[in-house]
């Protein structure tokens, strides 16, 4: 297991570098560019716009910026000043030595802004995954024992319609309803709030927290509820018909202690490894959710970023999210054979 | 040859029991409907007495009536007329993105299963790379480059350019699946029995295994078809996909969130249409899962 380990490791090495000149072409290639926008909101003149390009080092040609992006530049001597004399040594470390540069807009290191947001998005994902867990397993497991009964057809066609609506579109029908049209009954204000964390200005208080939560944990819950419970009543239904549950049911123990403490816990042994290729999605948030709710996470970021073309930022981003992909990949497939004793990798 | 018939059951074609199998699928037969109701109606739009995109500024605003089945936007145009010219848009990129998939994925698969050995190994290493991408992420940079592009061909073609960013990003899928397929197919006496006649390798992959492979990429691909429709109205949403003033149902509701508490239909109708073609489309796939899998429906009608 060792070996195959870090096997799968060295091989992921020459797949990340060719995925990052990828991405880094993509992404500094890209018309437009960081100093587009600033041109037109700031009315710059093109003096400060050419400092500004040498001071990012937009400057350079683009070999060189990856590998200034990649090992940093302070080996070397940079115009910062933007005087066109390359006088002063560089900064960057270098994102093998664990920097990723600067934002363009705001001019903070880019790993603060990620760190800031990742909390808000761990913060919302964590409760999200909490509330599917609670939904999904129930519901697959009953839909599975109950194979074909009401309760299973109606759990089939609202998994179909959770599928179908588009995750946007649920936010956008919440907030219609939830913030719209419901009111509460004692003030008059709205039901629920259509945005934030908290909110501003007022000391803490757990229910403002949790009012803020309904919302897009409802809005980001309904996808992974349907995947999550139809994978887990196809596994239980593969399951439910082995020869140790049928013992164990002949044996006299209670059904909802066969179905679920011992078969849910083989019928889960799958989804482990779903949930870990979908770990991608925990890290990057729910893009939608985050917008929508104006949510300070990861997502919200990400498409700040892509709006503003903040190169460092982008980059980072899509780094760690293709760093995640891979190793979360290489744990399926590790927790997989861990749990299940008959599978080896050599 | 007639002993090969007989081995389907009643005797029947291959076409008519998969038909026979498709029929029996209430979800897929309703769904065939409402999808074909949608598409003709989206055919018809140029039917409607409004124009969609010729702004009338006495008509803002409006709700729903007679005149104005779905209200009108904040220009005054017609909301039904846009959506069913924005139902263009939205099936045509769904339909671009599954024949993208097909025509990257299917030689792919194909060779990579056929051929196996490095073939197989370069092929699969491209494919592992492309699924390493964090794919909603690289979705987002592609379009937001794409979308100011100043090249002729990309502005005239929009739904064009909005697939090929979705279909080079899932791809993937139907090139293993299909790989997967040729690699159980190729080992068949049959196939060995066909290169022993002298056939070349195209005429084995294109004609020998492909009609047997073809099951599951048919119920792949329409899946594809509801998979895309999704992402291109998320990007309209989030404005990267396509770009007003041409309708389509994602772009629709990109500034539907301002409107909600005085203008909700305009949040409504497009959402409506979106939900019900990927819905229909499911049904049809699940539907056609069940017709090109023997055993399952041989075994739910009791005939195993």
């Amino acid at each position: 297991m060792g070996h195959y380990v870090v096997r799968r490791l060295l091989q992921a090495i020459p797949l990340m570098f060719i995925v990052s000149i990828v991405l880094f072409t993509l992404v500094n290639l890209a018309p437009g560019g960081p100093l587009a926008g600033r041109g037109q909101s700031r009315r710059m003149r093109p003096e400060q716009i050419a400092i500004l390009k040498r001071q990012f080092g937009l400057d350079q040609p683009l070999y060189k910026r990856y590998i200034f992006w990649l090992v940093g530049n302070d080996w070397t001597k940079v115009d910062t000043d933007g005087d066109g004399i390359k006088d002063s040594p560089g900064q960057g470390k270098g994102i093998l030595r664990g920097d990723f540069g600067m934002s363009y807009r705001t001019r903070q290191p880019v790993i603060e802004a990620i760190r800031n947001s990742f909390k808000n998005t761990a913060y919302l994902m964590s409760v999200t995954l909490i509330v599917v867990a609670i939904i999904a397993i129930p519901v697959g497991v009953i839909s599975a024992v109950k194979q074909y009964s009401i309760f299973d057809i109606i759990v089939t066609t609202l998994s179909f319609m959770g599928q179908a609506i588009p995750e946007f579109w649920l936010g956008l029908i919440l907030i219609l309803v939830f913030y719209v049209w419901l009111k509460n009954p004692m003030t008059g204000d709205s039901l629920l709030p259509a945005g934030g964390m908290y909110t501003l200005g007022m000391e803490f208080s757990l229910l403002d927290w949790i009012k803020h939560l309904i919302l897009p944990v409802t809005m980001g819950v309904v996808g992974w509820v349907t995947w999550y419970s139809r994978f887990l009543r196809s596994s239980m239904l593969d399951v439910i018909h082995q020869d140790y549950v049928r013992t164990a049911r002949a044996k006299g123990l209670r059904m909802s202690k066969v179905y679920f403490k011992h078969a849910l816990r083989n019928a889960l042994l799958p989804l482990v490894t779903i949930f870990a290729l979908d770990l991608p999605y925990i890290f990057a948030g729910s893009l939608y959710v985050e917008i929508m709710f104006s949510w300070p996470g990861m997502g919200r970021l990400y498409y700040q970023a892509a709006i503003d073309r903040d190169y460092p930022l982008l980059m980072a981003i899509l780094t760690i999210g293709t760093v995640v992909v891979v190793l979360s990949n290489l744990l399926a497939d590790v927790i997989y054979a861990k749990l299940d004793p008959r599978i080896h990798y050599d | 040859m007639t002993e090969a018939i007989n081995l389907l059951p009643h005797g029947e074609s291959m076409q008519a029991l998969i038909w026979r199998r498709f029929r029996r699928h209430p979800g897929a037969i309703i769904g065939s409907i409402v999808l074909t109701a949608i598409i003709l109606a989206v055919a018809l739009a140029g039917l409607s007495p409004y124009d969609p995109e010729k702004s009338d500024m006495s008509a803002r605003y409006q709700p729903p009536s007679m005149s104005h089945p779905m209200g009108t936007d904040a220009l005054g145009r017609d909301l039904m007329t846009r959506v069913l010219y924005g139902g263009r848009v939205s099936l045509l990129v769904g339909l671009s993105v599954m024949l993208i998939t097909l025509l990257i994925g299917v030689p792919v698969g194909a060779i990579a299963g056929y051929f196996g050995g490095n073939v197989d190994n370069i092929l699969m290493r491209i494919t592992d790379a492309a699924l390493s991408l964090p794919s909603l992420l690289v979705l987002i940079l592609l379009s937001a480059i794409l979308r100011e592009v100043e090249a002729p061909f990309l502005k005239s073609n929009p739904v064009l350019t909005i697939a090929s960013v979705i279909g080079l990003l899932a791809w993937m899928f139907t090139a293993r699946l299909v790989r997967a397929s040729y690699l159980a197919i190729r080992e068949m006496d049959y196939v060995t029995a066909t290169r022993a006649l002298g056939a070349t390798n195209l005429r084995i992959i294109a004609l020998h295994i492909f009609p047997n492979a073809i099951g599951p990429v048919i119920v792949e691909s329409t899946l594809e078809v509801a998979y895309a429709i999704l992402e291109e109205s998320g990007l309209s949403y989030l404005g990267f996909g396509i770009q007003p003033p041409t309708p389509s149902w994602g772009n629709l509701l990109s500034n539907a969130q301002e409107y909600l508490v005085k203008y909700p239909w305009l949040a409504i109708f497009p959402g409506v249409m979106i939900f019900l073609s990927v819905i229909s489309i499911n049904y049809i796939g699940d539907g056609l899962r069940d017709a090109f899998d023997p055993y399952k429906v041989l075994k739910k009608i009791g005939e195993v």
